[in-house]
């Protein structure tokens, strides 16, 4: 079985065996997507809760379809339509979902350690779908996934993240992944959105766009929040675009078969223009398609699946 | 309060900065003083005390702690919280005035006077605020405080920002002369923050408050207490550049003091990995090398003494997501032990260095009676057990805080006797009811 811990709270805490092991369980995972029948038994009789405190629609989606490609019964509550907003506590809503025999708690919350606080209130496994700007590891897992598929490893490739790097938790557990697989890791965004000290967590920094491409095999191009400039963390989105657009221009610094990622959903008018997003080199419909199969792997493993590989 | 007849303290190490005695001594206390320090007393009418072994000391004075009362009684209360120093050795506690109301009237501090005295454990000092509300506006009525018995001034937890109104509470506190304490932060700066800005925060994906947050309002004050020649104590500084300017201000020969906490001289930043909520203190947990400037500020008498800026909270306060949980750390049953242990054990500091930053010099600098063990002083007296290893048990706490990130730390130090005025209020761990 690959995840040792009870709860799955980032790559952070996973070895590097531990997270191939997932991904090469992701493969026939997929492959079930492709058949007529689209499901497996392998965790019929389980329930799986998701959780969501914040809105997601392709998250929370992705996690309920490979619930029940494996079979297993799934439900949803969210913050809107349940006692949380009477003002229960996270524990106790977590309590109240174990007492109801829930195995598997997919969590997501816009605050950093809320699943870590709730795996330790309650018995079921926890899955953090997202937390604040902490982590989200299965959409690290799909993206990593996505870059196996196209590009046959994940060790030695330069990987260019892009965009709002400071409240990223895409950034931060893909650079967990990423690092621990043996890529090299830049960061590339505006100052004013790079976090302190992350160098330490073996990525180079850089906040001119034209110096990151330059010879990079993948570009995870992030997605970049309106509230960002209404805070002051940057003067407009057009001047934003215009240091960090990932244009079609930029991209030949990049290496030919440059791979294009986004976690979605994209502002084609700021981050990532249509050329591009539209282009063969942009991998962002088989990552939705590739988040249900590592989310499928996953599950399954958690729930004591035997290891395929 | 009451008081026994004769309490004589025997064969203990009797350590007292104030007269610069280290040695093995008995102490006889009557009517409530200190009545003799001598070799060897005999008093065949008093209670004995078997101090051998021992360390006996002026009672423990802390010059910044939450008493919560009145108003956050769920939290703490006047008699719970005195207690809970009582069990840690301290004899006088300064309490801020951020209850509900704010204590920023005359009546508000007799309020919390008077029901000290009816609690009857310790001797309870309360701070008034600088300002009305503590909201930064309008200063409070600090000369009728002064009056009524406030020793000093704060806005603490909500620094004073606008620096016209921190002049003028500087320029007004020369009629009482008593400190103005200050809560330095820049809350612009520290834009909502949950940990240290760094490393640790950022993979935690954890707002950050940043250093300097704390130490361009450090510099502001300096600054204004220049231009005023204002008594000025600097609460709780967490960061070595603090220090630093602090250094710079007094060999200039400003009028400035400052206070360290027992956390903030024995945990970093990385405590707070896992969203141990317990870790959650305002200013922030820092770094090793912050840690390691402030000890030595402390030794050197750039920082003058310890405070632990006691704060107890709830459960339901804590035990929420880091972003939403309270800030602070119940610090009165742990203060003494944990500095025994990581800074005296350790060799960091002596013994009579602790126990002057933790007695006389807070007396000192607050105008406050005790500190000392002189004959004739009042008898606020601590006694300690250097050797015996107990492990922190937060449920055994007196305080009704139990938020510490130190339960099951094995610590040595512990006080076993506090008397105050002459009467033994806490004996081996148990307070007098």
């Amino acid at each position: 079985m690959a995840i040792k811990t009870k709860d799955l709270i980032d790559l952070e805490f996973l070895t590097a065996d531990e997270i191939t092991e997932i991904l090469e369980t992701a493969k026939p995972m997929k492959a079930v997507m492709r058949r007529d029948i689209k499901t497996v038994p392998a965790l019929r009789g389980k329930t799986v809760a998701t959780l969501f405190y914040e809105n997601s629609t392709r998250t929370r989606l992705s996690f309920e379809l490979a619930a029940k490609y494996l079979s297993a019964g799934t439900c949803n509550i969210s913050a809107s339509a349940s006692s949380v907003q009477k003002g229960e506590s996270l524990q106790d809503t977590g309590r109240t979902l174990d007492a109801m025999g829930t195995d598997i708690i997919v969590i997501r919350h816009n605050m950093s350690g809320a699943p870590k606080l709730l795996g330790e209130a309650v018995k079921a496994r926890v899955i953090n779908a997202g937390d604040g700007t902490h982590a989200h590891p299965t959409q690290a897992l799909l993206d990593m996934f996505t870059i196996i598929e196209r590009k046959g490893k994940i060790e030695g490739q330069t990987v260019v993240i892009l965009g709002d790097i400071l409240h990223s938790r895409v950034a931060r557990s893909n650079i967990w992944g990423l690092t621990k697989l043996g890529a090299h890791v830049r960061v590339c965004g505006p100052p004013t959105l790079m976090p302190k000290d992350i160098e330490k967590m073996g990525v180079e920094v850089y906040y001119n766009i034209d110096k990151a491409l330059d010879g990079a095999d993948v570009v995870n191009v992030l997605r970049i929040q309106m509230e960002r400039q209404q805070k002051g963390l940057f003067p407009s989105i057009e001047e934003y675009a215009k240091n960090y657009a990932m244009t079609e221009e930029r991209l030949k610094r990049a290496k030919k078969d440059v791979l294009i990622q986004h976690p979605g959903p994209m502002n084609r008018t700021i981050e990532i223009p249509s050329a591009v997003a539209d282009s063969a080199q942009c991998s962002v419909e088989e990552q939705v398609t590739n988040g249900v199969a590592c989310r499928m792997a996953l599950m399954y493993l958690m729930s004591g699946g035997e290891s395929l590989v | 309060m009451k008081v026994l007849s004769k309490l004589l303290l025997k064969g203990g190490r009797v350590i007292d900065p104030s007269q610069k005695i280290d040695a093995v001594a008995d102490v006889l206390i009557e009517e409530g003083k200190i009545a003799a320090i001598e070799p060897k007393i005999d008093a065949p009418d008093a209670e004995v005390y078997d101090a051998a072994d021992k360390i006996v000391c002026p009672g423990l004075i802390d010059v910044h702690c939450h008493l919560r009362e009145p108003g956050l009684e769920r939290k703490e209360t006047i008699a719970s919280g005195s207690r809970a120093a009582a069990a840690g050795g301290f004899t006088s506690v300064m309490p801020m005035p951020n209850t509900v109301p704010v204590a920023d009237s005359p009546a508000s501090i007799r309020y919390v006077r008077d029901r000290a005295e009816e609690v009857g454990l310790i001797h309870v000092y309360p701070i008034g605020a600088i300002t009305k509300g503590s909201e930064g506006k309008e200063l409070a009525k600090m000369s009728a405080m002064a009056d009524a018995g406030a020793v000093a001034f704060s806005d603490d937890g909500r620094p004073v920002g606008n620096s016209r109104i921190m002049r003028l509470a500087m320029e007004y506190s020369h009629i009482m002369d008593l400190p103005l304490i200050a809560h330095e932060e820049d809350l612009d700066l520290v834009d909502d923050g949950d940990m240290n800005e760094g490393y640790v925060a950022t993979v935690m994906g954890l707002r950050g408050n940043p250093p300097a947050a704390e130490e361009t309002m450090i510099a502001r004050d300096i600054i204004l207490a220049r231009l005023t020649g204002a008594r000025l104590h600097i609460a709780h500084v967490s960061t070595a550049y603090g220090a630093k300017m602090i250094r710079e201000a007094k060999e200039e020969g400003l009028r400035i003091t400052a206070e360290v906490t027992p956390h903030h001289l024995t945990m970093t930043e990385e405590a707070v990995r896992g969203y141990d909520t317990n870790t959650k203190v305002n200013p922030p947990l820092r770094t090793a090398e912050d840690v390691e400037a402030l000890i030595v500020a402390l030794k050197e008498g750039v920082i003058d003494c310890v405070a632990t800026d006691h704060a107890p909270h709830t459960i339901e306060d804590k035990v929420v997501e880091y972003h939403f949980a309270a800030n602070g750390i119940s610090g009165f049953e742990t203060a003494l032990p944990l500095l025994w242990t990581d800074l005296v054990k350790e060799g960091k500091l002596t013994e009579t260095e602790l126990i002057e930053r933790m007695s006389l010099i807070p007396a000192k600098i607050f105008g406050l009676p005790g500190g000392t063990i002189a004959p004739g002083s009042i008898a606020d007296v601590t006694v300690i057990d250097p050797e015996t290893i107990l492990a922190v048990d937060k449920n055994a706490f007196y305080s009704k805080g139990k938020n510490t990130p130190y339960h099951g730390r094995l610590l040595s130090g512990w006080p076993v006797l506090t008397v105050v005025e002459g009467e033994v209020v806490m004996e081996n761990r148990v307070v007098k009811e």
